[in-house]
């Protein structure tokens, strides 16, 4: 194949996943009678879609609920995943290889068995529309564990050994000795968790119902869905890309790691 | 205390599994032989559940939805990864420009997607059908017609999700050594052998681990029919998952829901067991 040809290909498959975001974009910036023409700038500029979006729901709240929730959750995911990984890797105790079996079955196994369990766990804990909902039962992941484990096997002993003689404890060793040594996987890590978090929509449909504690994806969606659009879709779409951009934000600066990270997790299965 | 330390370490893991897992896992079995609102008394009815199940023809709506999206989303996911795989493999000059380009759908929220894609699909004012229509084509029902639409949920999942197989495709392509090619080359093969007896066998995990994915993906369809169709035209995109919700959340079937959910779990293991034994043998 001429490279040529190869270059207008792969240039027309670019086009066709960037695109469609541009228009996104210049559309949420267009008045309604605009909406469908093929642009890339906003055909009669408008902020007007987005004043709509603010004044019908609360979308600064829920962009701070988002924000709590996942740098929560992935710090949790981070210090509870690196103490089990740390336990695997290094230490000698009795039902290590258990927990390591109980991990990667649980793993294997769909979540559409313990979806309507759990809903009825935060029914009866009285979680429903709390933060605690949304953060406790994500708060440990059996692929952040497997990940640390890995990173942790990795490391020579002597660290360890040496931090030992210094009298820290297990803990320091962890956090403070050891992590700074396995960066790439604490990144991997934190991109994946807060990821899935910031995109998660079926979960918070489920367990929130009022909209003060609704994190952005749950939010936008009951918008979309609901009739509080009043059918505009160009104010649809201004509440679509302002979930999007903070992801994209952040791709554009981490994108790389985005990349690995995820490739990373598609071939652990 | 020593000896106590490693327990303390995993004791958050064995907690949260215990809790968020092995309780879920037995509980849903219980729920399979209970009808429960959640409000009053759980009652005991024995496999009534699974009966209704079996009898339920929007269950098998759903699996039917469920067959339909994947007959279209595994073999164009394979087919357009493996197609821009191929030709990123041979690129030197802005190929992580490309990578990055087909990653952005990936990383973006499914809502959004949905919200984008309901836009380029509507019938009228959809990008989609100007296109069709400008060069004199009629335009397609692709959210309206019950025989269409779930292909379009298909094409959008697609769209989304095919940037993450290019690269675990590449991946893949790039673990074959050049000398096979090069010997293939000195027998005389042509492209379309080198393709079939080399990188398709070299590649056959790759392609395992999309299938299972992809059919993961298909049986956890939730937002994208919720914000575009609402499982509609017809409730021929009724999905797994949204069935399950509408059981539990809107009639409040909550044992008949967790008949759905647990059902839905074990065929998810059975095709994925069945798809390790036969593409491993396939190639």
């Amino acid at each position: 194949m001429s490279t040529f040809l190869r270059y207008f290909l792969l240039m027309l498959a670019a086009a066709s996943f960037i695109y469609p975001f541009v228009w996104m974009l210049s559309a949420s910036l267009s008045s309604e009678s605009e909406l469908g023409n093929l642009t890339l700038w906003p055909v009669g500029f408008t902020w007007a879609n987005y004043v709509t979006v603010f004044s019908k729901i609360p979308l600064g709240r829920a962009f701070v609920n988002s924000v709590l929730v996942a740098v929560t959750t992935t710090g949790l995911v981070l210090i509870s995943g690196a103490m089990t990984g740390y336990a695997l890797a290094r230490l000698q105790f009795r039902g290590r290889n258990l927990i390591f079996y109980v991990i990667i079955f649980t793993m294997t196994l769909p979540f559409q068995i313990t979806l309507i369990p759990n809903y009825i766990t935060m029914v009866k804990l009285g979680w429903v529309d709390t933060y605690f909902a949304l953060i406790v039962p994500f708060m440990l992941n059996s692929l952040s564990i497997l990940l640390f484990r890995q990173a942790f096997t990795g490391l020579p002993q002597a660290l360890i050994d040496a931090a030992r003689l210094d009298g820290c404890g297990e803990l320091r060793i962890i956090f403070q000795i050891l992590f700074p040594n396995i960066l790439p996987t604490v990144l991997t890590i934190t991109i994946l968790t807060f990821m899935g978090l910031w995109n998660e929509a079926l979960w918070p449909l489920i367990v929130i119902r009022d909209e003060p504690t609704m994190t952005m994806p749950q939010l936008v969606t009951l918008f979309s869905v609901g009739g509080r659009a009043d059918g505009q879709l160009t104010v649809k779409i201004a509440a679509a890309v302002m979930l999007a951009i903070p992801i994209i934000v952040l791709y554009l600066f981490f994108q790389r790691h985005f990349i690995r990270s995820m490739a990373s997790s598609g071939l652990k299965d | 205390m020593k000896k106590l330390l490693p327990y303390w370490l995993v004791a958050p893991y064995v907690v949260h599994m215990l809790v968020f897992v092995a309780f879920p896992v037995v509980f849903s079995v219980v729920l399979t032989f209970h009808r429960w609102n959640i409000i009053s008394p759980m009652e005991f009815i024995g496999p009534d559940n699974y009966v209704r199940l079996f009898k339920d023809r929007l269950f098998w709506q759903a699996l039917f939805n469920t067959f339909r999206f994947l007959l279209v989303h595994i073999p164009l996911q394979i087919g357009i990864a493996l197609g821009l795989a191929e030709l990123l493999n041979r690129t030197l000059r802005g190929a992580s420009f490309f990578r990055a380009a087909f990653f952005l759908p990936v990383i973006v929220s499914g809502v959004v997607v949905t919200i984008l894609w309901q836009q380029l699909l509507s019938f009228n004012s959809g990008m989609l059908n100007r296109l069709i229509a400008g060069i004199g084509l009629p335009r397609v029902a692709w959210l309206d017609d019950p025989a269409v639409a779930m292909y379009s949920i298909a094409i959008m999942a697609t769209w989304k999700n095919v940037g993450l197989y290019v690269i675990l495709f590449l991946v893949g392509l790039q673990t074959v050594p050049p000398q096979y090619y090069e010997a293939a080359d000195l027998e005389g093969a042509t492209s379309w052998q080198k393709f079939r007896y080399i990188t398709l066998p070299m590649i056959n995990p790759t392609i395992f681990t999309v299938v299972v994915l992809s059919t993961i993906g298909g049986f956890s369809l939730f937002i994208e029919p919720y914000i575009m169709t609402e499982g509609g035209p017809l409730n021929s995109t009724l999905s797994a998952v949204m069935y399950i919700y509408q059981q539990a959340f809107q009639y409040y079937h909550m044992g008949y829901s967790a008949t759905l959910g647990f059902f839905f779990a074990l065929l998810i293991l059975a095709v994925v067991a069945i798809q390790k034994r036969y593409v491993e043998q396939e190639i």
